[in-house]
């Protein structure tokens, strides 16, 4: 009767609820190959998505109707599909041509000056995910159960974000990765999720327990186990009264010691409902998210705009900007190479800036003129020579130089690199660096020689080995000697467990997803350096 | 051509709500209908909201208009005026229109 299945915490949290089983996980969709029929999938996805917000409508308070009927207005205006039906003449499938188009003119409303039209861009991301849906045959989500555990083999970061988790739920996948984009965007949305439970899709159904911190799913609990959720439950309420209420206040150690929170942002969208004052500054703004559009790259302009307004969210604190990080698991059409045996071991991040210096110099060029509003600095990615830095460091300089010369007002932010190449721990002295910012993910992965994309390996890819632990204090020591700042921006930043580890291997800024902030804080009161200290295995 | 011109008073400029009720007049017309922010253009079909919201006009622009076709006079008169007052919702019902 009751079934127990176990695998991996990739979001930690509890719930209870009916499993509703995602047939075809991937949500990807089979593209027929014939321009003609993806004309005609798109435009019937169109109108589908047309039917629906009439019938919410329907339904709808008029504050909420006057919003709908803006995004009524968007669709039935032929102009808004007009790029992705170009695309598809040209021979793209119909859901790449739409996503393609409608980031597009999703980035147009983001990059604007005006607080008005920014806002906009969250009614276009509605459109863009209600059209998808129809297209990837995903839309029965919709109608996803509130508070639902959706069961599927793996899920694509569009299908998650096509649920509405606003009334709690779980994510169990049979396979995927902790380390994947779902998982990541289940930890920042605090949604539990579970991965690699190793199962059959369709032995999940019936009423289930998802215990997330432990990684157990429970088909058809039994009372015993019941009662244990219950209790679980309440103890998990009550530790998150206490992590929301740790939030605003300083992270400080049991003997005292001031420990500096910084966030990790992907989209600027996080930001908009969180205050500024549950962190010292931001430790990682990932820029790949501007690059993700077909009609090309981002111009200046549009990622000066950008940064501004980050750099304004953030008052007076420190903003660290890392430059693309594309390449490896994270490809850019027509910027990343193609047919790299071991992306993961190629032409990515500053080396891919290097290999593209118009790309690099746009960035550096809108990096230098948004270090005018703010406390910028700026983080160079995947650093393996000191040759590359001196490089960067002398194109930022030419930037800037040619910046003033036209009277465009631009600053000098600081430099720094992200530690996450072994041979750039390993020499870390060598680096004349402004900052160092220790990218764990990727440090872990190279280490460990363990693919952070491979499940099976998972295990061995563990950020507080004595490997890391060991490199990590050196790193430490290394910026400590050139009177250097140095933090940990890695999903090891925001885990309770392994904070009394970095601690302990002489980190005092650590960089974390905004939803983590209470927990860490948490963790950080709890430890004790001065014992730490005492217990610590290797030699300084 | 008939052609004339309206400021943009309303806090927000032309953005969701009076992009909708832009072309939602405009398209009551037979008459074709742009506008720029300047008489040499480049000029913005007043009848797509996707083109009126790309535009992004704020608080404070002159906005051109020019129409042409048999009842541009009409549709011209009817446009300044919805951006003179502000957008501000006259009579009730013009809200109530089919939408094309």
């Amino acid at each position: 009767m009751e079934k127990r299945f176990a695998g991996r915490s990739a979001a930690p949290g509890l719930a209870l609820g009916a499993l509703f089983p995602i047939a075809n996980g991937t949500g990807t969709r089979v593209a027929s190959g014939a321009a003609e029929s993806e004309a005609e999938a798109l435009r019937s996805a169109l109108s589908a998505a047309l039917s629906d917000l009439s019938a919410l409508i329907e339904r709808s308070t008029e504050d909420a109707a006057a919003i709908l009927e803006f995004q009524v207005a968007l669709l039935e205006d032929d102009v808004l599909a007009e790029p992705a039906h170009a695309a598809i003449a040209a021979g793209s499938a119909a859901d790449q041509a739409w996503l393609q188009a409608l980031q597009q003119e999703i980035a147009g409303y983001e990059t604007s000056d005006d607080e008005y039209f920014r806002a906009r861009a969250a009614d276009l991301y509605d459109i863009r995910d209600r059209v998808l849906a129809h297209l990837t045959g995903s839309a029965t989500e919709t109608a996803v159960p509130a508070g639902a555990i959706v069961a599927a083999v793996d899920l694509a970061p569009s299908r998650f974000l096509a649920i509405d988790w606003s009334r709690g739920g779980a994510l169990v996948l049979t396979a995927g990765s902790t380390t994947s984009h779902v998982a990541m965007l289940a930890r920042s949305r605090g949604i539990p999720a579970i991965v690699g439970l190793g199962v059959d899709v369709d032995e999940l159904s019936g009423l289930a327990l998802v215990d997330a911190h432990r990684g157990v799913l429970i088909v058809n609990p039994g009372p015993a186990a019941r009662v244990q959720f219950e209790r679980d439950a309440e103890t998990a309420a009550t530790a998150r009264t206490l992590a929301t209420a740790a939030a605003m206040k300083p992270a400080v150690t049991a003997d005292g010691t001031t420990i500096r929170i910084v966030l990790n942002i992907a989209d600027p969208r996080e930001l908009s409902d969180l205050d500024p004052a549950i962190c010292d500054g931001i430790g990682l703004v990932r820029t790949e998210f501007l690059f993700h559009n077909q009609q090309g790259l981002p111009d200046e302009e549009q990622q000066y705009s950008t940064y501004r307004r980050i750099v304004e969210w953030a008052h007076d604190r420190p903003v660290t900007i890392r430059t693309l990080d594309a390449g490896g698991d994270k490809p850019i059409p027509g910027l990343t190479p193609t047919g790299e045996s071991n992306p993961f071991l190629g032409v990515r991040g500053l080396r891919l800036s290097l290999a593209q210096p118009d790309v690099f110099r746009t960035q550096l060029r809108a990096l230098a003129r948004a270090a005018m509003h703010g406390n910028v600095k700026i983080m160079l990615p995947m650093v393996t020579h000191p040759r590359e830095l001196a490089i960067a460091r002398s194109m930022l300089d030419a930037e800037i130089a040619a910046l003033t010369a036209a009277g465009i007002p631009a600053r000098r932010a600081s430099l720094g690199i992200m530690i996450e190449v072994p041979a750039a721990a390993i020499a870390a002295d060598q680096f004349d660096a402004e900052f160092f910012s220790i990218g764990s993910n990727d440090l872990t992965q190279y280490v460990a020689a363990a693919g952070r994309d491979i499940g099976a390996v998972a295990d061995l890819a563990d950020p507080t080995q004595p490997a890391m632990l060991r490199l990590l204090r050196y790193v430490v020591n290394a910026a400590r000697a050139q009177h250097i700042d140095v933090s940990l921006c890695g999903d090891a930043g925001g885990d309770a467990r392994a904070i009394p580890l970095l601690l302990g291997a002489g980190l005092r800024t650590l960089s974390m997803a905004p939803a983590l902030v209470g927990n860490a804080k948490l963790a950080i009161a709890a430890v004790d350096l001065r014992s730490v200290m005492e217990s610590e295995p290797w030699p300084t | 051509m008939h052609t004339g011109s309206a400021l943009l008073t309303n806090d927000v400029g032309l953005h969701a709500r009076p992009s909708v009720k832009l072309t939602q007049l405009a398209k009551r017309f037979g008459a074709h209908i742009e506008f720029a922010r300047a008489t040499t253009g480049p000029w913005v079909d007043a009848k797509s909201p996707v083109k009126v919201m790309r535009f992004k006009a704020t608080k404070g622009e002159t906005l051109h208009f020019r129409a042409r076709g048999s009842d541009a006079a009409e549709a011209l008169a009817a446009i300044v005026s919805l951006v003179e007052r502000g957008f501000a919702t006259e009579p009730e019902r013009t809200s109530q229109l089919p939408q094309g």
